[in-house]
């Protein structure tokens, strides 16, 4: 009766393709059409100047608190361009660029940020789940769907997000284990963005990697430069991959940095270096991926101009038209809209009150 | 019609609607093989196979939060909780996803799942194997909350429950699943989620109750008869969420006094929403204050004293006296 190691087959990648100060592995480089890299480059770049408008219209009320995503469009668009229509998105609040990708409107975004319920309709042809706020509850989601999914017999795969905080919750170590056990097409990303809100990931969990977390459950895990659009899609595209053909779920770690502030209620000055910053400043997957594309000959500075200019008349005509709808009367009795099929007679008579309320008070702004 | 316990009537209702659905998918923990702690899964694992009826690893947070996203893709997942006591692991995913997911996509999505968990006390169990605590359920919006109080109701309410669109708790009273048998019909009967039953009529006073706390109700009932010559109307609520307050305020309106039962504690407890509603609608009927006799607002005891703990007959019956004679 020895003692004697384990033997497990585990280790842990690391990929990078495309390196902070520009240089390619030209062994690992993809070849990916040039269509897809301008698409992404547009979906980066649209993301952060979104980003932007929508810090500024919250600092002059314009709109309410929301999840900024600057610096992490590298870790979104390359994972989320890895799927088909036909898969699932599955995301957390952070993953503004994601859902761009997959056509999501400007103007719900600023509604759904400005307050609207309604905001939340998703398209009947589109497969996203509304975004997730409870940390980490909705990985548990993709893989029920995951589930569903092979239960079927379809090859859809489901994306599920969540951040480097999301790993320390339970939630997380249920759904991974379930998809491991049943094997579901889940690729699970993890964007690792170094905080959350004021605790650094050093503080979140003792492992060396995220992606780690994965081994416990057998399932493939690897971690990539976040910040690299390239890395992420490969390892997006070799998960996707694999939980398509029946090999089951892989956690991807992405390595990136919340450039900005956690959301518009935050102040990171409390918590954090200006010099950490700086330092991952350099590392700014827009810029990157902008000058691997000018230096391919991919994309031109007339054609960033041009692109620029694009971004910026389709945020402002999305502004436009969020403003006109926030300035019209808002219809009270909507929040009684979907609660269940078919209405309950208690909120048939709390619907009623609330409308003989709104008739005796017209005119009064103070809504009760 | 065959006489069946109820423990039977919920797996025939189990098996019925997976016959006729193949959408419906039973899971829980040990669920399959074992045919569940209790055996309402009993057989099913065998007639449909490991793809419908799953033996899940022991997350009860998990399990709910799978089931959702199940319902999510179509599937029409019934996930057991073990015990009641241990689904407050679930309740997160309930009040943050079930609940909300129709209203939050704005009719995109909904979540036609069924969480089942046997609850309540009387059988001599564990610590956590007892409690009542439909109300923390039932105060959530978007999730309804059903708790049937014998075989034939408890099938063609799971029926009900299974189709429905929308997420429905389903708490099975465990001191009844084998304590009698009843008729029930081998073909379809179902009951409308969110009606409540007159299950015996009376002009004296109204008992109300749901659930376990049924039976001594009833059997107060008889006391009252026999005893005192008082005629009980005795209303069963079968759905505690959305509270079906039709037939109970009508009923004081014709008695004038209410006893309200149930075993969970008392503050905050369903029976201060049905006394509400009493007070808003039958206000001026009321001949005497509204009693209420349920469990206190204890952990629940060890079974040594559960008998103390859980409202009986004798009780009811004393509080209906004092309604009375008020």
């Amino acid at each position: 009766m020895p003692r004697e190691k384990i033997d497990l087959p585990y280790s842990v990648d690391y990929l990078s393709i495309l390196d902070a100060d520009g240089s390619v592995d030209k062994t690992l480089e993809p070849a990916l059409p040039e269509d897809l890299l301008l698409r992404m480059h547009r979906v980066m770049l649209l993301n952060r100047r979104f980003d932007e408008r929508m810090l500024h219209l919250q600092r002059q009320g314009r709109i309410g608190t929301f999840a900024l995503t600057t610096g992490h469009e590298a870790t979104f668009v390359g994972s989320v361009a890895a799927l088909r229509s036909s898969d699932w998105l599955v995301p957390s609040y952070r993953e503004a660029a994601a859902i761009l990708w997959r056509g999501g409107s400007l103007e719900n975004f600023l509604l759904y940020f400005g307050g609207y319920d309604e905001a939340g309709w998703v398209p009947e042809d589109v497969k996203n789940l509304p975004i997730s706020i409870p940390v980490g509850s909705q990985t548990q989601h993709a893989v029920g769907l995951g589930w569903a999914i092979r239960s079927r017999g379809s090859d859809e795969v489901v994306m599920v997000y969540f951040g480097d905080g999301a790993t320390s919750q339970g939630d997380f170590h249920e759904a991974m284990n379930f998809a491991g056990v049943y094997q579901t097409p889940v690729v699970f990303i993890c964007q690792n963005n170094q905080w959350a809100i004021s605790v650094p990931r050093s503080r979140q969990s003792h492992s060396r990697t995220l992606a780690q977390k994965a081994l416990a459950y057998d399932i493939p895990g690897i971690q990539v430069d976040g910040n690299d659009v390239l890395a992420v899609h490969a390892a997006a595209v070799e998960a996707v991959e694999r939980a398509r053909t029946g090999g089951g779920p892989t956690l991807i770690e992405c390595v990136t940095y919340r450039l900005s502030l956690h959301t518009t209620a935050d102040d990171p000055k409390r918590y954090r270096d200006d010099a950490e910053v700086a330092i991952w400043m350099k590392r700014d997957p827009l810029p990157r991926f902008q000058n691997y594309l000018l230096a391919k000959g991919i994309l031109t500075e007339s054609k960033l101009a041009e692109t620029e200019e694009a971004i910026k008349t389709e945020i402002q005509e999305a502004v436009d038209r969020a403003e006109t709808r926030m300035k019209e009367p808002v219809d009270p009795l909507h929040m009684f809209e979907h609660m269940y099929a078919e209405r309950t007679p208690a909120l048939e008579e709390q619907r009623d009150e609330l409308s003989r309320e709104l008739a005796a008070g017209k005119g009064d702004l103070s809504h009760g | 019609m065959a006489k069946m316990t109820m423990v039977q009537a919920l797996n025939m209702a189990l098996r019925q609607e997976m016959e006729k659905d193949d959408r419906v998918v039973v899971l829980g923990e040990d669920v399959g093989v074992n045919g569940g702690v209790f055996r309402v899964t009993e057989g099913l694992q065998q007639q449909f196979g490991d793809q419908r009826v799953l033996d899940t690893p022991l997350a009860e947070s998990m399990i709910a939060g799978f089931s959702i996203g199940m319902a999510l893709y179509g599937l029409r997942p019934i996930c057991e909780m073990q015990f009641s006591g241990f689904s407050y692991y679930a309740i997160h995913q309930l009040e943050a996803h079930a609940s909300r997911l129709r209203h939050r996509s704005q009719g995109r999505y909904s979540v036609p799942m069924v969480l089942r968990a046997p609850y309540g006390g009387g059988v001599r169990a564990l610590e956590h194997h007892s409690e009542s605590r439909e109300a923390l359920f039932a105060h959530i919006p978007g999730l309804k909350m059903v708790m049937p109080s014998g075989p034939r109701n408890a099938r063609a309410l799971l029926v009900a429950a299974i189709r429905d669109p929308d997420p429905v708790v389903f708490f099975e009273p465990k001191a009844v699943y084998r304590a009698f048998r009843e008729e029930v019909p081998e073909e379809e009967e179902v009951l409308p989620l969110g009606r409540s039953q007159v299950v015996r009529e009376g002009d004296d006073i109204t008992l109300i109750s749901y659930g376990a706390m049924m039976h001594p109700t009833l059997a107060a009932a008889d006391e009252l008869k026999e005893k005192d010559g008082v005629e009980a109307e005795v209303i069963d609520l079968l759905t505690v969420s959305p509270l079906d307050d039709s037939l109970f305020t009508q009923s004081v309106r014709k008695t004038g006094r209410a006893v309200l039962v149930h075993e969970a504690p008392r503050s905050f407890g369903p029976g201060a929403e049905v006394v509400a509603r009493i007070v808003e609608k039958s206000f001026w009927s009321l001949e005497a204050p509204i009693r209420r006799v349920t469990g206190y607002d204890v952990i629940f005891p060890l079974f040594a004293r559960e008998g103390d703990y859980l409202p009986g007959a004798a009780r009811i019956a004393r509080a209906a006296r004092e309604a009375l004679s008020a």
